[in-house]
């Protein structure tokens, strides 16, 4: 019996770290035990990156240890990062995972170019390609997020004409790679052309479609690992791939439900365009404002309060206020939880993580398939920054773009309050007949200085 | 088709099974997480990354697997950060079950 070989070893060390990669997946699955599944992550990719620092093949350490400082660098302040910009944080670590990904995928061409079998050019075409797109598609995403794009869809006619042309001529190119290797130099080209389709693909996309196209991309960098792995035969590398690639494509798929929408109809139908505002009729209809005043009033009354938060908490960056509400009103007796819709805010959990930092206790936080049954039970909703996902045209209206979409039902509950900047309409330029119900207030304003107010009024009215 | 392919494929469609099972159960209240979590797991093509940079076949596959060594590992060590700085701030109002 012989020992076992370096290789071997090494392999067994990733298998070890998969086994823990899918045991830190089932522990996210509570809170409870959560934090053991970072840990258990975080020991199979020590462990992972150690045994290849003992890879035979490795023979120069310089540059890699360089890399491993400079990444260090880079990574530290992104983990570190407020709150409040985890969306374009996430989206920019797609942007790193599929850079990553294609970087390899190209040495690994030239490293073997133009001795490649067609089978082995097609895995290298299709690695590249994908990796490619999401590296820039990931970071428009990301400038959108932070606001350095605008947010809103950028469109002109024929535009899914020409972003699938650049994608064809990609694959095209990648095909004539595949049956004349030796054509080298059209490598770089096809890189070029996929990294332009990136950029086309994710500006047409407007801020409110980003928690899909978060997910999409995160599906993306995922599948993009697990090619890698196919083209470099390791498969910690097919493993961690299939892992993240199912995570986000999940995700993507309860976006897509939660708008009531198909891919297709995210990736090339740039919403903000496609409908022309049906009811500008409804502009003589009159709705009922309140004051803060007014609002303090009525939520000393209520026995039972549903939060409903949205976008608008997120930029006005309202969240401890609400914690002030949440606190003031709970310490007053009123039952008080919290009503997240999954595409509320601009990733999937946007609001969840929002509220957890704003210190509100995990448990007052409930989906929509929990929360809607109570709504009738329920005294008082109030809508903070959410538009779309609480009008009741959806389901109602079947000539409404939204019909169909699952929604947070607040006009159930007895009184409505929305707090909102002004009347506009949403993403979808739709009207919301909830603002214009008998039971519905308005409290126009900021969010953060309208549940400020509301809460200086509770504090002063309170003795 | 080299025999590698087969093997990987086998591996690819398990994982995605465990992957789907495992992930279903998540709750929505952890999705941000979730996709930090994943993405630090995914940085893990950083083993690749090392053997490319680290083999020294031409300058330019050096380079390029330097520069991925750098952008999956920053993944790596700050998407566990900010996953474990998410996660630190979820508070049940229940009293802990001892």
């Amino acid at each position: 019996m012989t020992a076992f070989t370096a290789g071997q070893l090494i392999d067994l060390a990733y298998l070890v770290a998969v086994a823990l990669f899918i045991l830190a997946l089932k522990w996210l699955s509570s809170p409870t035990s959560a934090r053991r599944g970072v840990l258990s992550g975080e020991v199979a990719a020590a462990l992972a990156v150690i045994a290849t620092l003992y890879n035979p093949e490795v023979i120069q350490y310089k540059w890699i240890l360089i890399a491993l400082v400079v990444g260090t660098g880079a990574g530290i302040p992104l983990g570190m990062v407020h709150m409040t910009a985890v969306p374009q944080r996430t989206a920019l670590s797609h942007a790193f995972g599929a850079l990553s990904a294609a970087m390899i995928g190209i040495a690994e061409y030239y490293v073997r170019a133009p001795r490649l079998t067609p089978f082995a050019m097609t895995e290298i075409a299709l690695e590249v390609i994908i990796g490619s797109l999401t590296f820039t598609g990931s970071l428009i995403a990301a400038g959108k997020l932070q606001e350095i794009l605008p947010q809103r869809p950028i469109t002109y006619r024929g535009q899914n004409f020409v972003s699938l042309s650049v994608l064809g001529a990609a694959v095209v190119m990648a095909v004539f790679l595949i049956v004349h290797p030796e054509y080298v130099h059209l490598f770089p080209a096809m890189v070029l052309v996929s990294l332009v389709f990136g950029v086309l693909l994710v500006t047409p996309i407007g801020g409110a479609d980003m928690p899909t196209v978060i997910s999409l991309l995160n599906s993306y960098a995922g599948f993009s690992a697990a090619l890698l792995g196919f083209v470099l035969n390791i498969k910690v590398l097919v493993v961690a791939g299939a892992l993240d690639g199912s995570s986000g494509f999940i995700l993507s798929v309860i976006m897509c439900k939660a708008m009531n929408r198909s891919f297709t109809n995210v990736m090339f139908g740039a919403f903000g365009q496609m409908q022309t505002p049906a009811g500008s009729a409804a502009a003589e209809r009159t709705v009922r404002s309140a004051t803060a005043e007014e609002a303090a009033a009525i939520l000393t009354a209520a026995r039972t309060l549903v939060i409903v938060p949205g976008y608008g908490m997120a930029v006005a960056q309202a969240q401890h206020k609400v914690r002030e509400l949440f606190d003031i009103l709970t310490r007053k007796g009123v039952d008080v939880k919290f009503g997240i819709h999954p595409v509320a805010g601009r990733m999937p959990g946007h609001m969840n993580v929002l509220l957890a930092e704003a210190d509100i206790p995990y448990d007052k936080l409930l989906d929509m398939e929990s929360v809607n049954p109570e709504f009738p039970q329920t005294d008082v909703a109030l809508v903070i920054g959410a538009n779309d996902v609480t009008n009741p045209a959806a389901r109602k209206d079947a000539g409404s773009p939204i019909y169909g979409m699952p929604i947070l039902d607040v006009d159930k509950a007895r009184t409505v309050m929305v707090i909102k900047r002004s009347l506009s309409p949403g993403f979808a330029g739709i009207d919301n007949e909830l603002y214009y119900l008998e039971k519905t207030l308005m409290l126009f304003g900021d969010a953060k200085t309208a549940v400020g107010e509301i809460v200086r009024e509770l504090a002063g009215g309170g003795h | 088709m080299p025999s590698g392919f087969v093997e990987s494929l086998y591996v690819f469609v398990l994982a995605g099974f465990i992957g789907f099972e495992v992930i279903r159960r998540v709750s929505p209240l952890l999705h941000t997480p979730l996709m930090s979590l994943t993405n630090a797991l995914d940085a893990i093509v950083v083993v690749a990354a090392i053997v490319i940079a680290g083999r020294q076949e031409t300058r330019l596959s050096t380079l390029l697997g330097a520069i991925a060594v750098a952008a999956s590992f920053s993944n790596m060590v700050g998407g566990f950060l900010i996953t474990d700085r998410m996660l630190r701030m979820f508070k049940t109002s229940r009293p802990k079950k001892s």
